[in-house]
């Protein structure tokens, strides 16, 4: 238990781990990772490819064991009562992993079997409603589009109506209007006092997150409410408009003091920490026919000043 | 708390879980369903017809001491039995081995100089009759055919003075030498042998696929998610390949003795212990090797690696007295030969439990023993 934390509060959290290590090889690929997530939030997991997320997750429901570090998951130690936390929590895998060869209804009836609930061929029905597959529920698994099956994962995960869900990138291929659907979804359950742990690399979804646990290569280097990680990044951010501007991305980007040049639509944000520098950079293209204008930096910006960093760092 | 609250509490149900999931994709599967059926029809076909069908016409040398009417009778009636043609007439003893040896003939048959002297006696000479038993199966019908032959080959002969022997004990005797395979296996011991090959060959082949095609698949990680146990998992992936053992063999014993009139002289409660031992010995070898195997290609290779000293050492092959200490000691350790004896001693000799016992214990130790090594390699993480 973590001393910096009072006891009532931890008594309410449903993840506490500390100093969580984990190697393939001789690959570190989490590093002392702690983190705390109070119960009833939704927690967005972001991070560049290959950083750790997923098997961080993994280490977290029981699927990898911990080289080192110790936690509870719902109040349950992650490495000798994972029995426990299997019975309450909901995880969804990155890469689908239900059987293709059998009907969503199969799947469905399989997961709530297996939890041993009761009312099943209810629950399972229900299920199949809530996320529209009714109609498709004799459907092979394996025959589905990408974005049902991400669906018919989630109902999966969410049938034996876990305490903790630990989505892995739930709405990769997922299309616009589902993954509103689906988003509007989470927060209901989390109103109800569901905790969330979701990974994404979706921007928008990061900000329906009520807290962003940030993490690159194995080491988790940003934690908090969106407006935190903004606070302590610390960017400035010019937005420059006129006819080209989006074209001077490479050259702007390779100036001192400038930490990212990226277009948006016509429009080029160009950020970086320290003022003064990147005030001098962009000096000899204020004039027309460019427009200069200071803008709040996105999310977007700050983690890929986050990721740059950490690269400096690892290098 | 909700309802879900003890893990260890509802593990009837989640064994159901497993079993009609595999239940269902074994139903999917329609090759592997088609395999589960064919595959003992055809190889019982195979192998039983290939082995058992009693071949006719072989070829076989002569050497007739004795140039009588009693000598040539007996030849006729020799190959009117239609399992023998003379194909040879040797000279000498030596010509005869040679023939023999080299594998020209089948059968040496050798009568005699004082063949019609002896028979007029009534001291009974005996005709030797030299078997090539290295394929025993080709050559135990015709053995047969021609050890009844005193019963009759000379009665139009013995007319008159002698007429009198011919009701009494036969005249002349065959002795019959089986070279090379003294130990002479029967077409029936191959049927009944053939229900642990093809037993082992499939049950072990199916289930060794099955943890690893849900590695491979990714089904392994929600699987693993699941609160089932490991035993729950072996338990339920196993059930269902149970009743399909046992569909193996009704088939297999129905084929037996419809088609190859393999004799079943009772000891079912042996037999039907037996079977279930051996069925849930060769699916807990499978999920063992399902355990160790990284690919499905692996665990097949594997299931083969185990099929070889199956067939070639557990005595369905060869005999297994005849076999060098170390490769019984080897035999001992593979259950398709306690298998086989019990099948053999229960079918054919109709033996119960009660002589039978040793080799239904051996299949249970081996049960135990394999189940507890696949349950210790099971693994619950995916490190
Ligand atoms: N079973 C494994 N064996 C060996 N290396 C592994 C294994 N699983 C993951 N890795 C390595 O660990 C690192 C982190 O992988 P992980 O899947 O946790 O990343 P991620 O953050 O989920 O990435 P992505 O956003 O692409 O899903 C990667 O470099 C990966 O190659
Ligand atoms: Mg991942």
């Amino acid at each position: 238990m973590s001393a910096t934390l009072p006891s009532t509060a931890s008594a309410d959290l449903v993840i506490d781990v500390q100093n969580l290590n984990k190697s393939f090889g001789d690959k570190r690929v989490v590093k002392d990772f702690s983190i705390q997530v109070p119960r009833g939030r939704i927690t967005g997991f972001l991070g560049p490819n290959g950083s750790g997320k997923t098997t961080t997750l993994r280490m977290l429901c029981g699927l990898l064991t911990p080289d080192s570090g110790t936690g509870t998951c719902l109040g349950f130690d992650i490495v000798k009562q994972s029995d426990e936390i299997k019975l309450r929590v909901g995880y969804m895998t990155q890469k689908f992993s239900l059987y293709e060869d059998l009907s969503i209804e199969e799947n469905l009836m399989f997961m709530a079997r297996v939890h041993g609930l009761d009312r099943r061929q209810e629950r399972v029905k229900e299920a199949l409603e809530r996320l529209g597959l009714y109609e498709r529920r004799k459907q092979l698994a394996g025959k589905l589009s990408g974005g049902w099956k991400q669906r018919m994962a989630l109902a999966a995960s969410t049938l034996h109506e876990p305490q903790l869900l630990l989505l892995d990138e739930p709405t990769a291929g997922v299309d616009p209007k589902a993954r509103r659907t689906f988003w509007d979804e989470i927060h209901a359950l989390s109103a109800e006092g569901l905790t969330v742990l979701v990974s994404t690399h979706y921007m928008d979804e990061a900000e329906r997150c009520h807290d962003i646990a940030y993490i690159a290569y194995g080491e988790l280097i940003a934690r908090g409410t969106a407006e935190d990680i903004l606070k302590t990044v610390g960017l400035v951010t010019w937005e420059g408009e006129g006819p080209g501007v989006d074209r001077l991305s490479s050259e702007i980007g390779t100036l001192p003091g400038v930490e990212t040049a990226a277009p948006f639509g016509t429009t080029l944000h160009v950020s970086g920490t320290d003022e003064r520098a990147l005030d001098a950079a962009l000096a000899p293209y204020r004039r027309p026919p460019f427009k200069w204008e200071r803008t709040a930096p996105t999310l977007e910006d700050a983690f890929i000043h986050l990721m740059g960093k950490s690269e400096d760092n690892f290098r | 708390m909700t309802a879900v609250s003890k893990p260890k509490s509802f593990w009837a149900t989640r064994i159901l879980a497993v079993l009609a999931k595999e239940f269902v994709q074994l139903t999917r599967d329609r090759l592997t369903y088609a395999m589960i059926l064919m595959i003992p029809v055809v190889q019982l076909l195979l192998f039983g017809y290939a082995i058992n069908n009693e071949p006719r016409h072989l070829p076989t040398a002569v050497l007739v001491q004795d140039d009588s009417t009693f000598a040539r009778s007996t030849l006729a009636a020799l190959v009117n039995t239609q399992f023998f043609d003379i194909t040879h007439e040797a000279t000498s003893v030596g010509e005869l081995d040679e023939l023999l040896r080299k594998g020209e003939v089948q059968f040496a048959l050798t009568i005699p100089g004082d063949f019609t002297r002896r028979v007029a006696r009534g001291d009974k000479p005996q005709i030797l009759l030299e078997a090539d038993a290295t394929d025993p199966s080709a050559t135990g019908a015709a053995v047969s055919a021609a050890s009844a032959l005193p019963q009759y080959a000379l009665t139009r002969d013995l007319v008159g003075g002698m007429a009198q022997r011919a009701p009494k004990p036969p005249p002349f005797e065959v002795v019959v030498h089986r070279r090379y395979n003294p130990e002479n296996i029967t077409s029936y011991n191959i049927v009944p042998g053939l229900l642990g090959i093809i037993l082992s060959m499939t049950l072990v082949m199916m289930t060794a696929l099955s943890v690893t095609r849900e590695t491979e698949r990714g089904t392994m990680e929600s699987l693993l998610a699941t609160p089932a146990q490991p035993i729950e998992v072996m338990i339920g992936k196993l059930a269902p390949y149970v009743m399909v053992g046992l569909m193996q063999t009704a088939v297999i014993l129905v084929m037996a003795a419809l088609l190859f009139q393999v004799p079943m002289e009772g000891g079912w409660i042996a037999l039907g212990l037996g079977v279930l031992l051996f069925i849930t010995g060769s699916l807990a070898l499978g999920f063992l090797i399902s355990t160790l195997a990284r690919t499905q290609l692996q665990a097949m290779q594997m299931s083969f690696f185990y099929m070889l000293p199956s067939i070639l050492l557990s005595g369905f092959m060869f005999p297994f007295r005849g076999m060098p200490e170390w490769a019984q000691a080897l035999g001992t350790a593979i259950p398709v030969t306690h298998f086989l004896r019990v099948v053999r001693g229960a079918l054919l000799k109709g033996e119960g439990l009660s002589t039978l016992w040793p080799s239904h214990a051996a299949l249970g130790v081996f049960v135990c023993l394999v189940t507890a090594a696949a349950m210790m390699r099971y693994r619950r993480t995916l490190d």
